[in-house]
């Protein structure tokens, strides 16, 4: 089957590698660049566990050709650790707001929370919802994930 | 003391950086993969499977068909083995199979090099079928003449259990009762858990190991080796971090037919990877459950007798089997106490649906939603306060169950009701909706539920754990219980450090199972990981430190009993002097040429207690009619699940169970073609499972009555959270507008129907 | 992976319609979101794709001379929302595409792609179709103008020839001046959903704002394509704007609409949905133009 170069910014760092034309983003990501926060979970653009920002902005990677990812800048949940391994401040307030439990919505969840928060803008409550409502979760009831977003956005605006 | 603080996961942070290792994250890149034929009809018998066609795609490796494989016949159920065959599971179980019960069962496999060459391969092969009428509803599959699924059972009833307390025909005889029946249907959900189940597996060093996502290792290693007739050490089973499971991993699922495949390929690594759309109908759902359920009551309110009939649709094979119909049984005689009789028949019947297994809760959520349901009827009925009428009639303090001899030790129910009132202000808001006329109308409703906590009596509870310590006095801990995201090496390593005395970053929960190397127990189900791991935690952890206290004394000279360890640190107790801090003692214990120790503990503890976990919801809703849209307002449940190991985490937990139990309640429900059985909306976008916009806030709050049976006073948490909100929905519906629905979910199309009927529309 | 035997990606307008030329088997991909979902469900495995997703000449809202709005077909919904022209213009139709799917999909979902698929649920759709969207189509044999109206040929096909591009979706300057709008969608949950019924509605009020002197009320889902209850928007032009029109269009937009009966909805339930949600965006779209009920 026919290969590709695809170059691109992955997390900082310009990288590339030949793809497979079929290979979805996902694939990619996992696959040549052993970036497994990103996790299948329906690959049809259902369930967001596949989120990264791409330029900026949030897709599902398991509906996005790696082909078209050719000079884009790719996020995931491991580029946004500080030089020694800080978390970052929704990293942190995820743990801290017990927003985690089986963990594997969780890297798209965050992908998607930086977004909105480089934003700068303020949202109330029920725009964080629908700015969110691309993932689904099992284990949260949404709560404590909303509660980590809105407390980071707060404290980033400096209305903590 | 670290239990009862709210510490942090001791996962969060390997989940929040992608450290964390999930089945496929792990799988090798050369794996080999599998992909399942599917039956696309719901009942037949395959007469042919031609795989030329198959076999020429390139990268095809190798096509198994259920004409190949072995006529073992084995249980899927994540129980634990008895050696007494009547206990056993029933096994109905191939690892492909010619009669084939469902639309979605296993008929072939294709293994090949690449995920597209496989599917390929799945769609050219070419099935033939003898295909045989079926049955999709339990009713009518009892009925003489209906389609046969299994021949041993006869009707298709795999089993039908029952009771009567009191005399029922006497009780119902008492002059002035008031009868109030109904008929309650309940739907077939699946669990959704984010991540698909998946497995591979791979031949190494004479034995094949099974890597999978399951939240009961030891019980599929089983599984896998009864599947495959080979003696049970010869499977190793791994089970590391899981994306949930809420029951439906609480089943052998594919694991066997993974390790089949690698023996198919001379022990090559295989990969057995189920997609979104086949989690739903080829794996395991909830029971669908209808219930018929009367109510005797005197004009005061007073229930003097009740019958309950509760038909369970089983699917295509046992799995769980009776099991779930049949703790909801035990549930409707004992979360309300009839003063003179009550009678049950319980069934569950074999239809052409996909298998039910289990699902968080267990046939709670089921017969919650019929019997509140009933009551919430009755005292409207009656003209009796709908909360009056359950503390009239609930499971009263020092009740004491003759099966299980569990003892209902406080008021919790009354506790946990007045929290749930306060929250949405209740009184007031009843009073103030009363007397509604626009097309918008809110409303508040409350649903109560029984559970109880692990298996005992019914079935074997024991646990087994080991602690390592290492030179520098931290630990690990291993344990047969998972982590499925619950929390549960959490709570595990706060019990730990503080049975042993240590500070709670020294003790390191191995959160993977291995059967290689993990103690033995049967995983995370029955919400009983906390309160089961609790009782191996204060036996073995107590273990441990009376070695570490005996080998201090060694040192010392100071008597054993006269010493402690507390926080890392040898003390004497009567005057608290710091004696040595617990690394200093651990390294020489190793090292000592004269006396070698390294300090360890293990041991199995085996349970013969269970604990009542008991609370309600309370929720308040706004309808809109014309749209026949429901919206929830606020909702809250309390729960008593003992004392709270880490109150955050007990909460989030909550949060989770509320966020099924609304989408059991409103929109949650497979649907099937009633012509050919297909499934419809077998996928996430027509599967409606709550989105953040669907929820509203989600309360949680508790009332913590210390269980006696447990060293740290913790009973079930895991699944009641899912029992009564979809109840409390309803009868809040019904407090809006008037209109008692009988069946979930709610949906708009339901509420159409409904308020059409009453003239509202 | 996906099962596709190759995929050509257009440098140009011009390059993909050679493209078409010589694969005429192969489907369109723009943002992917209705291709790729078909071909995880197997509907087009082994299709050969032209992929439009990098002709950035296709993205983008302008201003022509005349005054219509022009939407390049592949531009984003989010990017349509954000757009300054679209906020000023015809805000209703960034919030109908603010309504698709949730975040991620209105991040790759394109307004091409949405139409170009013939459903009769894209939320894109009735809006465009009661905003009497014109199409620009670029083919082998040059561009021509399409109105949507005779765009949609049944559920799920189009108007387009073979080889042929949508290359801009335009809003007619008539139809959006002094023009206010609703758009209700309707579906099973609040996000991550299709419509079961897309209600879209706009009026021109009189100077005064107690006359309508123009409604268009636009449907998805309430017919095999989308489209127009001419007959409730005949009854509604020059109607009192006032609550017996709220009444009014809910009984009358029964007679424009043939919803069917599926495993998702009965035809009554579409009706008593249709007929709620128009009296609800009319009622709403009076408001935004300034007239009081």
């Amino acid at each position: 089957m026919q290969k590709q170069l695809v170059k691109c910014n992955i997390n900082g760092k310009d990288v590339e590698t030949y793809v497979d034309v079929r290979a979805s983003l996902t694939d990619m990501l996992r696959n040549d660049y052993r970036l497994t926060s990103v996790k299948k979970g329906c690959e049809v653009g259902e369930c967001g566990a596949c989120t990264v920002l791409i330029d900026g902005e949030c897709y599902n990677s398991c509906i996005y050709m790696a082909i078209w990812a050719d000079g884009k800048h790719i996020r995931t949940l491991e580029g946004l650790l500080g030089p020694n391994g800080e978390l970052s401040d929704i990293q942190q307030a995820f743990v801290d707001e017990a927003a985690v439990q089986c963990g594997f919505c969780t890297p798209g969840f965050i992908m998607t929370a930086v977004e909105i928060l480089e934003t700068g803008k303020e949202y109330t409550r029920d725009e964080l919802r629908k700015l969110l409502s691309g993932h689904l979760c099992r284990c949260t009831g949404y709560e404590n994930i909303l509660n980590a977003v809105e407390k980071t956005m707060k404290k980033r605006l400096g209305k903590a | 003391m670290v239990v009862g603080k709210s510490v942090k996961r001791v996962d969060a942070v390997d989940k929040v950086t992608g450290r964390a290792r999930y089945t496929d994250d792990l799988a090798d890149k050369s794996a080999l993969i599998v992909k399942i034929c599917h039956s696309t009809i719901a009942h037949g018998m395959v007469t042919k499977v031609d795989t030329s066609a198959a076999e020429a795609i390139p990268g095809v490796v190798k096509v198994v068909t259920c004409f190949d494989v072995p006529d073992i016949p084995f249980p899927t159920a994540g129980h634990p083995w008895s050696v007494d065959p009547h206990h056993q599971d029933v096994a109905d179980r191939l690892l492909l199979n010619r009669h084939v019960r469902y639309y979605g069962d296993e008929v072939a496999v294709v293994i090949a090099e690449d995920e597209v060459a496989a599917t390929q391969g799945v769609r050219a092969l070419n099935v033939e079928y003898d295909e045989y009428p079926f049955v999709l509803d339990p009713q009518e599959a009892m009925q003489d003449g209906a389609p046969q699924l299994h021949e041993e059972f006869p009707n298709n009833i795999l089993a039908h259990t029952g009771y009567e307390e009191g005399d029922f025909a006497k009780a119902i005889t008492e002059p002035g009762l008031v009868k109030i029946e109904g008929w309650y249907n309940t739907p077939t959900v699946q669990h959704c858990h984010i991540e698909n189940h998946i497995c591979f597996a791979e031949q190494q060093n004479g034995k094949i190991v099974v890597v999978t996502s399951t939240q009961i290792p030891h019980i599929v290693r089983r599984i896998v080796a009864q599947a495959l007739g080979i003696p049970w050490g010869q499977i190793r089973l791994i089970k590391p971090y899981i994306g949930g499971g809420f029951g439906n991993k609480q089943d052998a699922l594919y694991e066997p037919l993974c390790a089949y495949c690698c023996q198919q390929v001379g022990g090559r690594l295989v990969k057995l990877d189920v997609s979104r759309e086949e989690t739903f109908v080829s794996n395991r759902v909830r029971h669908a459950i209808r219930y018929h359920i009367t109510t005797y009551a005197r004009k005061d309110g007073r229930f003097v007798a009740r019958q309950m009939e509760a038909f369970s649709n089983q699917g295509a094979y046992a799995s769980h089997g009776h099991g779930v119909v049949a703790k909801g049984a035990g549930a409707f005689k004992q979360i309300y106490v009839d003063a003179a009789a009550t009678k049950c028949d319980a069934y569950s019947i074999y239809t052409n649906m996909p298998a039910a297994g289990a699902m968080r809760a267990y046939g709670i959520p089921q017969v919650s939603f019929a019997i509140e349901s009933n009551v919430e009827d009755a005292a409207r009925v009656l003209g009796i306060d709908s909360v009056a009428l359950r503390r009239m009639n609930m499971m009263p303090v020092g009740y004491r169950d003759a099966f299980s001899h569990n003892v209902n030790y406080f008021d919790t129910l009354n506790q946990c009701i007045n929290k749930g009132m306060a929250y949405v202000d209740y009184e007031k808001k009843r009073a103030e909706y009363a007397h509604q006329t626009g097309p918008v109308r809110r409303g508040v409703g409350m649903a109560i539920f029984w559970y109880n906590t692990a298996v005992w009596p019914i079935a074997l509870e024991a646990s087994s754990c080991r602690i390592v310590m290492n030179q520098d006095g931290s630990v690990q801990f291993s344990i047969g219980e998972t982590e499925i995201g619950q929390g549960a090496d959490t709570a595990f390593a706060q019990m730990v450090a503080d049975t042993v005395g240590l500070p709670f970053e020294k003790v390191h929960v191995v959160s993977t199972q291995d059967t290689d190397l993990t103690p033995f127990g049967t995983g995370a189900y029955a919400s009983r990981q906390t309160y089961v791991a609790g009782f191996a935690i204060h036996n073995i952890g107590t273990k441990l430190k009376n070695k570490v206290l005996a080998y201090a004394e060694y040192l010392t000279g100071k008597p054993a009993d006269t010493l402690d360890l507390v926080d890392g640190i040898i003390i004497e107790k009567s005057s608290g002097e710091h004696l040595m801090p617990i690394d200093e003692l651990a390294t020489t214990a190793l090292y000592s040429t004269e006396q070698a120790e390294h300090l360890t503990a293990e041991g199995t503890t085996q349970i013969k207690s269970n604990a009542y976990s008991f609370g309600c919801a309370f929720a308040e809703v706004e309808v809109d009619i014309p749209l026949c849209k429901v919206k929830l307002l606020k909702m809250i449940n309390v729960h008593d699940c003992g004392t709270l190991i880490n109150p955050q985490l007990a909460e989030a937990q909550v949060h989770g169970g509320m966020s099924m139990a609304i989408g059991y309640g409103l929109s949650e429900q497979l649907l099937f073609d009633p012509k050919t059985g297909r499934p419809l909306n077998n996928n996430l976008l027509d599967y409606k499972i709550s989105t953040m916009m669907d929820h509203c806030d989600l309360r949680a709050e508790f009332v913590e009555n210390a269980e006696p049976t447990s060293p740290f006073g913790t009973k079930a948490l895991g699944e009641p959270p899912t029992c009564p909100g979809a109840p409390a929905i309803r009868n809040a519906i019904l407090n809006a507008t008037g209109v008692a629905v009988d069946q979930t979910p709610i949906t708009p199309h339901v509420l159409f129907v409904k308020f059409k009927e009453a003239g509202l529309l | 992976m996906y099962d596709f035997s190759a995929i050509y990606e257009a440098t140009s307008v011009g390059n993909a319609i050679e493209l078409l030329q010589a694969h005429p088997s192969a489907v369109i991909i723009a943002g992917g979101s209705d291709v790729l979902i078909k071909m995880r469900e197997g509907k087009l495995a082994g299709a050969e794709l032209v992929s439009i997703f990098k002709l950035d000449e296709l993205r983008g809202v302008s201003l022509d001379e005349n005054g219509s709005i022009r939407i390049g077909p592949l531009t984003s919904f989010s990017h349509v929302t954000k757009d300054p022209l679209i906020q000023k213009l015809i805000p209703v139709l960034g919030e109908a595409v603010d309504l698709v799917g949730g975040p991620q999909l209105r991040n790759i979902g394109t307004m091409g792609g949405n139409i170009c698929n013939g459903v009769t649920s894209a939320d894109s759709a009735s809006t465009q179709v009661a905003y009497d969207a014109m199409l620009e189509l670029t083919g082998p044999d040059g561009v021509r103008m399409l109105s949507i109206h005779e765009f949609y040929k049944g559920p799920g096909r189009v108007a387009l020839e073979p080889a042929e591009l949508l290359t801009a979706i335009l809003i007619p300057k008539e139809s959006y001046e002094n023009c206010f709008g609703y758009y209700i969608k309707y579906a099973m949950r609040n996000a991550m959903d299709i419509a079961t019924i897309g209600c879209s509605v706009n009026v021109v009020l009189s100077a005064d704002k107690k006359t309508i002197e123009r409604a268009r009320i636009g449907f998805g889902v309430a017919g095999p394509v989308p489209l127009r209850a001419r007959n409730a928007e005949a009854a509604l032009s020059g109607h009192a704007a006032d609550e017996s029109a709220i009444e009014l269009i809910g009984n009358a937009v029964l007679d424009d609409v043939k919803p069917r009966t599926s495993w998702r909805a009965s035809a009554d339930f579409r009706k008593q949905i249709i007929s709620e949600t128009s009296r609800r965006a009319l009622r709403t779209s009076i408001e935004r133009a300034g007239g009081a009920l």
